[in-house]
């Protein structure tokens, strides 16, 4: 008792792993939260490979490519690649060389786009963006809390994704339907299962003594054919003649469930008096087995020094043969001991290394720090498979993980920083390849301070704009986030599409939003062109609503201002009309080009009954007229239609100059006999 | 990975390129049958040949998609010592209804006198520009002044690179701290040393084009150069495809450190340098952001090349043609035998039918 009193905590916080726990700091265990992510979206790569980066490289088969003779072609677009047969040694006079006939689309991800799957990827995005928000504002003590609270919501995300495709896995009527949703449960149950490791060693940080009880739950959880033996087993009318009792006993305790394990022993003694007390001496044992209970207080010296003392009472009782005339009793004795060679005769019950690990652990080192854990882990893993078979993926990472205490410290060190942002532009990258998750990606490259503004650059201007509210969503986006750049562009891509279908209206609000002057100078010409061929303005209501965005170019002022014009002339406000189209000559925002259409549009207004161009207002139309008539070459009369052209201007000059004669006559009369009254 | 789709090209020879537009919803091929096909993509994820026509009087190289800010805009180059700008019009309505579109000609670019090699749009901020190197060892580079009058290109710069010219890239970095660039390989093989990658630099003083670096290390045949996005970087990546692939960074000397005026010197250093193509490598291209680079070469395989985030380079991937020929329903197996996903519902049923008669000729 002295001894809790004088050194409080001293094993918890003297534990090299606690300590590698304490500098690795809040922020680099999210990055290990999304490093969890990552066998998450490998596990969508089509190959199921999930060891990307460390592994071989994965191989796919290309049909009817002759890689022997052959080579191959290829160009990559925004989510796939494009692949086909050629031969590169050009040589043109070569008879003609038929390869093979086709094309080939390749994609990375299988089509991950299934109800299911889809919660999935929305949840867990949920989740990291609450995540982000939750680093950004506290601090503090309860952060590790929170961590474990987001990290077990991932994991619960996961699970009901997990069941939600078992029971569709069940229910599917078509085997191959079946088989794939089932091989998406068991990745999603690998993920589950890797991811809940990484939460006890990098997230919780447990210290020696909470750590075994965390590995315990993690396989207890994670090995469920105990549930159905236990059911099957005790659910029966005489449990312990059952074919399955020792198996379900022996499980338990290589689970370390003792307090289940004594009640089938009691049970064993009920119905076997000659066994019962050799029943009661395990059961004894199994009882009073040290463990460190949550609640409890006691230090890791004392708990070690108890289990000293009862792991020899274990070993003398097997000397004795104390439980020698009844071999169930005598493997379970043995197991209690950590024999190796007894707990590997359970191959079977225990179903993987990692299991036999934490049993192992169990019963020979229950005060495993977290330093140690990967040495345990490299001898279980060997000792497990004997060298019959060579470790599968989900083995290697599993053993990353328990090798990760050490190098995740020294990456922290070098370049840990990297780490979290990378994982998350590959995250991030792999959404927006996918034509409905894309979405869901911006806000992961959001958080990524480094490279995730132009990531979402690159990406975003890449989404295919085939309607007008998809190009509205990625403008929001854009804009958002003041990228103009990405804006204009898109806007430009929308006008010049808008353009080369003839649709001038969206051109010109597309060149608008783009604040492009140039192509709205282009799209303005475009309408008055055809207001010159027609006779008539197309799309109104924008021209009449341009507003402040006239003034973007010179020649949009001049279109806004024409069909002003227009308008004025509708309305019969004749002088208002005429005064308008009259600066638009003087102020020259008219293009020179345009002027004779103004001049003849002057025409009626000078044919009205009424005076409306005052005399001077009339001699600086015959000005403008003579400016643009005087830099006119003669007519040459050589070239084909020209003469003919030249004709009809010529006419039009000749009426233009007669009616302003005529106009200026009235209007000198007229304002005479006013002057004159 | 694995093969989503397959389309049977109906080119009646050789394929030698094959290019996504901007968005991944067109793609455009071209042939020794000296033709362009261009492909749609409908909204089921569908392939259609929505335009085929005779481009050349001889192979057509390459074939390269204009941004889309230009319109839908091709650019091809061939053997007949031309490059071709084509522009998609919207057609009549009776192309429309059978789902054709209609590409003209708005210029021929006549000003090589040998093999058109290759021909490359330059980065849009550039505006409407494309550069062609040919077999005479000549960088051209035209520009479109007016973008809706593509019938005009003017010559604007002629760089004469002394040695066959196999292969151009554009630096696409839009920095103003970064003049407009240009990398040119070199696939001549006559026994001599010199660098078969040079670097040109525009020179806003002299209005001119300047060669700013050889990459001395390389001295065999290049065949293919890329450089990758930038990324806001203020160094360049380039790959280079010659008898292995080779990354290279380069990374600009402080400008004062130079002599001004002149062009921009480099730091040059060799990241990556893989052989496992054991022999040439012919391709060589980067993915959207740059993180993967694929090669192609001799050994008939496309490799994919990525650095981990301490920047080593693996390979992360392989495509490899199955080797056996195209007939039926066993190609189909192949394809599902690849991947996880062991079903492929979208893959077309497009394995049949021309092919049968021509699969062993």
């Amino acid at each position: 008792m002295r001894s809790k009193l004088e050194e409080p905590d001293r094993h918890f916080r003297g534990q090299p792993g606690a300590k590698a726990g304490s500098f690795i700091g809040a922020r680099s265990r999210v990055q290990v939260l999304v490093a969890a992510l990552k066998p998450l979206v490998l596990a969508f790569t089509g190959t199921g490979n999930m060891e990307e980066l460390d592994g071989e490289p994965t191989l796919t088969l290309i049909p009817g490519i002759n890689s022997k003779k052959r080579q191959m072609c290829f160009d990559w677009g925004p989510g796939e690649m494009l692949v086909c047969e050629t031969l590169f040694k050009k040589k043109e006079k070569e008879e003609k060389v038929l390869g093979c006939p086709f094309i080939y689309i390749v994609r990375k991800d299988i089509d991950v786009y299934s109800r299911i799957l889809r919660k999935l990827f929305n949840e867990s995005h949920s989740i990291f963006v609450g995540l982000q928000r939750i680093e950004e504002e506290s601090g503090g003590k309860s952060r590790k809390a929170q961590l474990v609270r987001v990290s077990k919501n991932y994991r619960s995300v996961i699970r009901a994704c997990m069941e939600e495709m078992h029971q569709v896995a069940i229910a599917a009527q078509d085997p191959v339907c079946g088989r794939q949703y089932s091989s998406q449960v068991s990745i999603l149950s690998a993920v589950e299962l890797i991811w809940n490791l990484c939460e006890i060693l990098f997230i919780e940080v447990a210290p020696a003594g909470p750590l075994l009880l965390h590995l315990l739950d993690w396989v207890r959880l994670h090995v469920c054919e105990m549930d159905g033996l236990s059911a099957d087993v005790l659910g029966s009318e005489n449990p312990n003649k059952h074919e399955n009792f020792w198996n379900l006993a022996t499980l338990f305790v290589l689970q370390g469930r003792l307090d289940e394990a004594r009640q089938m022993l009691s049970k064993e003694a009920d119905a076997n008096p000659a066994s019962a007390s050799m029943c009661r001496v395990l059961g004894d044992l199994m009882r009073t087995m040290p463990i460190l209970s949550p609640g409890n207080t006691q230090t890791l010296t004392e708990l070690e020094l108890k289990w000293q003392h009862w792991h020899e009472e274990c070993e003398r009782h097997l000397q004795d043969g104390t439980f020698a005339s009844n071999p169930h009793l005598e493997s379970l004795c043995k197991i209690m001991l950590g024999d190796d060679n007894a707990l590997l005769g359970q191959k079977e019950l225990l179903s993987n290394w990692y299991h036999f690990l934490v049993t192992r652990l169990l019963y020979s080192h229950p005060t495993v720090k977290p330093i140690e854990l990967h040495f345990y882990a490299q001898s279980s893993l060997d000792l497990f498979l004997g060298g019959d078979s060579s470790p599968e993926p989900l083995d290697n990472i599993l053993m990353a993980a328990f090798e990760f205490d050490i190098h995740q410290v020294i990456k922290e060190c070098s370049f840990g920083s990297n780490m979290r942002e990378f994982l998350l532009l590959e995250y991030a990258s792999g959404l927006f390849a996918h034509h409905s998750l894309w979405q869901l990606g911006v806000d992961y490259f959001d958080h990524c301070p480094e490279l995730g503004r132009v990531y979402l650059e690159l990406h975003i201007e890449r989404i295919p704009l085939n309607t007008e509210q998809k190009a509205l969503k990625v403008l929001r986006i854009c804009e958002r986030r003041q990228m103009t750049e990405q804006v204009r562009s898109i806007c430009k891509i929308l006008a010049m599409k808008a353009v080369c279908n003839n649709r001038l209206g969206s051109a010109l609000s597309w060149s608008i939003r783009a604040k492009d002057a140039a192509f709205a100078t282009l799209v303005s010409d475009r309408f008055l062109k055809d207001y010159c061929e027609r006779g008539s303005f197309s799309d109104l209501d924008l021209i009449d609503n341009l507003g402040p965005a006239m003034m973007l170019s010179d020649r949009l002022t001049f279109l806004g201002k024409y069909r002003e014009f227009h308008r004025l002339y509708g309305e019969k406000r004749f002088a208002d009309a005429a005064s308008l189209l009259l600066s638009l000559m003087t102020s020259q925002i008219a293009p020179r080009s345009f002027w004779m259409t103004l001049l003849t549009d002057a025409l009626p207004l000078l044919e009205q009954k009424q005076v409306i161009f005052s005399a001077e207002q009339t001699y600086e139309l015959m000005q403008c007229l003579e400016d643009l008539t005087i830099g006119r070459p003669e007519p040459r009369g050589l070239e084909g239609q020209r003469p003919q052209e030249d004709d009809i201007e010529t006419t039009k000059v000749e009426m233009l100059r007669l009616a302003l004669a005529r106009n200026l006559a009235r209007a000198i009369v007229k304002e005479g006999t006013l002057e004159g009254s | 990975m694995f093969v989503a789709r397959s389309i049977a090209a109906d080119h009646k020879d050789l394929i030698h390129d094959v290019s996504f537009d901007f968005h991944g919803r067109r793609m455009a091929t071209c042939s020794s049958d000296q033709s362009v096909k261009v492909w749609d993509k409908s909204e089921s994820g569908d392939w259609h040949c929505t335009a085929s026509w005779k481009t050349h009087s001889g192979s057509v190289w390459r074939v390269t998609w204009a941004h889309p800010e230009f319109g839908q805009v091709l650019a091809s180059c061939s053997f007949d010592r031309t490059a071709a700008v084509w522009e998609e019009i919207v057609g009549e309505s009776n192309d429309k209804l059978r789902g054709q579109s209609h590409w003209v000609k708005r210029t021929t670019l006549v000003d090589s006198r040998t093999s058109v090699t290759d021909v490359k749009f330059a980065p849009k901020h550039m505006g409407l520009m494309l550069a062609t190197c040919s077999a005479d060892g000549v960088v051209r580079i035209y520009e479109a002044p007016d973008v809706m009058n593509l019938s005009q290109w003017s010559l604007q710069h002629e760089i004469s690179c002394k040695l066959s010219c196999s292969c151009i890239s554009w630096n696409p970095s839009s920095s103003r701290a970064h003049s407009p660039m240009i990398a040119v390989g070199s696939d001549d093989s006559s026994p001599n040393v010199s660098a078969k990658v040079q670097i040109y630099e525009y020179n806003e003083n002299t209005r001119k084009y300047a060669k700013a670096e050889s990459l001395m290390t390389v001295t065999d045949p290049v065949h293919d150069i890329s450089f990758a996005p930038n990324l806001g970087r203020s160094f360049h990546i380039l790959a280079v495809a010659t008898k292995d692939v080779r990354i290279f960074t380069l990374k600009p000397v402080r400008k004062e450190l130079t002599s001004s005026g002149g062009p921009t010197k480099f730091e040059i250093h060799i990241v990556a340098q893989f052989d496992n193509h054991n022999s040439q490598v012919w391709r060589v291209s980067w993915n959207i952001t740059g993180t993967v680079l694929a090669s192609s070469g001799d050994d008939g395989c496309v490799r994919l090349w990525k650095a981990n985030y301490m920047d080593n380079w693996k390979c992360t991937g392989i495509l490899k043609g199955n080797g056996s020929p195209v007939n039926g329903s066993s190609s189909q197996q192949a394809i599902s035998n690849a991947s996880l996903g062991s079903n492929n519902p979208n893959l077309q049923n497009s394995l049949n039918g021309s092919s049968a008669s021509r699969k062993h000729s």
